[in-house]
């Protein structure tokens, strides 16, 4: 160990190079530029809403210029008419209510299940090998294709659609994480043992953190697939227990031969999709990948 | 060169006739023997496929000897890499305290420590700033700090500032040497860089390659604080860089 006095000798040499570290690290870091709420509006919310104004526009004046007949090409005002009247009726709010309440409640059982079964197959070799194929198999059949055997094991009760709808949901939520496992930066695992992280804490404080923009791409797949495959199910599956959701509400209207009433209820479900994806996963994941300088800032 | 005369009964590392292969591979490391006494500063130098790194990570624990036998503190070691390999998703002050939490200390505690750890590489202002907002120089400084906070005595180093630009590598020299001076660590440091094995060590060891036996050992004189361009560490480069090249020279044949 070096003499004591040596460390007083040192000390002006220390400020000075204090001063000199600060000034090449003022040199080597850019202020964080972020961007504020109304450039955030003007490039990220207002181009897509312009996008439907003029869509809906073009639309009324094909009806105006070229009147179709009323019961094939129903005018935009047809249509928000028909989604008025639902509303007005109970019937619309009554549909979104049941389908969303299932949607998530699927979708939250699919978290539960697909997240310690992806851990699973991410870590331990033997079981990866065995299941892994199987399961990107699933990922690729379409899980209204359970429909007909969901129906003969649970008739047509809400069971039948949660099936169906884990069945969609789980192999995407289970392949996002194993996909972001995959992917964590093999110097990470090692710095995480040197620092003495046994398996348990290796996993928690290091893996999934760092696994994370894996998982949150696989939970919104997993959304996504959910939600579609719901819907396939609600068309096919009306009567019995099941409850009126929007895929019944489609049905009703296309059995009615009413278009504006199916087009109003597809605009539903496509609204719903996209808010779902605005409100939760689009904050979420901006957040991530921000934190992790993963985020390429547009607009400029 | 000037032999070793151990001044220290007890060395902190203790490298005995240690070769390595990795699996029916050619032979890595050849019977190469070091002791390293605490609070050493000690530099391994050698060209590319000499199995410095190899060598550290054998001292680190993180791989094992073929034969031969490494005696190295109960405690363990501390490794730094070349990538400052901080969780990106973490503040530089929660990547510290990751260590200290690894490490076993109290909640309550972790934060103010790390804060001085990160004084003590004069970060303390970036203290909650992620990963991607600091430049290359002040990440291996936490990196510098998160191994200082793992408290252990030896220090394992491998090129750590080997991807940096020169300006920031001899600031982090002189930064290093003033740890170094203020902890007291023994430290083991891996370089392709003749210059800065010298600029750093108390004494220099020179890795032959493949297979890789220690071929030559320098001491320096470290009382005082020197830098690169001293005319001490210009004429040990000169001697060294020839010995080198001399090794190098024998792969040709």
């Amino acid at each position: 160990m070096p003499p004591e006095d040596l460390l007083e000798q040192t000390a002006p040499a220390h400020d000075d190079l204090r001063s000199l570290e600060a000034g090449l690290d003022r040199l080597q870091t850019d202020p964080e530029r972020r961007q504020g709420p109304w450039s955030r509006f003007a490039t990220s919310v207002l181009p897509p809403i312009v996008f439907v104004l003029l869509a809906l526009v073009a639309w009324q004046l094909y009806v105006v210029i070229a009147q179709p007949r009323p019961d094939l090409g129903p005018s935009p005002l047809a249509v928000a008419a028909s989604l008025g009247e639902a509303w007005e009726s109970g019937r619309l709010q009554l549909a979104v209510a049941t389908s969303l309440e299932r949607g998530i409640i699927g979708f939250l059982i699919a978290v539960a299940v697909g997240t310690p079964l992806g851990l699973l197959l991410a870590e331990v070799r033997p079981i990866r090998r065995a299941v892994g194929p199987i399961i990107s198999g699933l990922q690729v059949l379409p899980s209204v294709a359970w429909v007909p055997a969901a129906i003969i094991w649970f008739g047509l009760t809400d069971a039948t659609v949660y099936f169906v709808i884990l069945m969609g949901a789980i192999p995407s939520i289970v392949n996002g994480l194993i996909a972001g496992v995959d992917q964590v930066p093999p110097q990470l695992r090692r710095v995480g043992t040197v620092l003495g992280a046994r398996r348990f804490r290796l996993a928690t404080l290091v893996v999934l953190p760092a696994a994370l923009p894996g998982y949150v791409a696989g939970l919104k797949q997993g959304w996504a697939f959910s939600w579609r495959s719901m819907m396939a199910a609600e068309i096919i599956t009306t009567g019995g227990t099941i409850g009126f959701g929007l895929g019944a509400m489609l049905d009703n209207s296309r059995f009615l031969a009413d278009l504006p009433g199916v087009l109003a209820t597809i605009l539903v479900i496509l609204a719903i999709g996209i808010l779902i994806e605005l409100v939760c996963f689009a904050p979420l994941e901006r957040r991530m990948l921000r934190r992790r300088g993963l985020l390429q800032e547009s607009g400029r | 060169m000037t032999g070793r005369t151990p001044a220290n009964p007890v060395p902190a590392i203790r490298i005995d006739h240690v070769g390595k292969r990795f699996g029916a591979g050619p032979l890595v490391l050849d019977d190469v023997n070091l002791e390293v006494e605490p609070g050493e500063f000690v530099c391994l130098l050698g060209a590319s496929g000499c199995g410095k790194s190899t060598l550290l990570n054998l001292i680190a624990g993180l791989d094992q000897p073929t034969s031969g036998r490494i005696e190295t503190p109960a405690e363990g070691s501390a490794v730094m890499f070349q990538e400052s390999a901080l969780m990106p998703w973490l503040t530089a002050s929660r990547n510290v305290e990751l260590a200290l939490r690894l490490r076993g200390v109290p909640r309550s505690e972790r934060r103010a420590q790390a804060l001085e750890l990160l004084d003590t590489v004069n970060l303390a202002d970036a203290a909650d700033k992620r990963p991607h907002e600091l430049s290359g120089g002040m990440r291996q400084r936490v990196a510098l700090a998160r191994a200082l906070a793992q408290d252990r005595p030896v220090l394992l180093m491998d090129e750590p500032f080997a991807a940096l630009d020169a300006i920031t590598r001899d600031l982090l020299h002189e930064e290093l040497e003033r740890v170094w001076r203020r902890t007291g660590r023994t430290i083991v440091f891996v370089t392709h860089n003749v210059r800065e094995a010298a600029r750093l060590g108390e004494r220099v060891v020179l890795l032959s390659s493949r297979p890789g036996r220690v071929a030559g050992e320098w001491r320096l004189d470290a009382s005082g604080p020197r830098r690169i361009e001293s005319p001490e560490v210009a004429a040990l480069s000169i001697e060294i860089t020839d010995q080198l090249r001399k090794e190098i020279r024998r792969n040709a044949a």
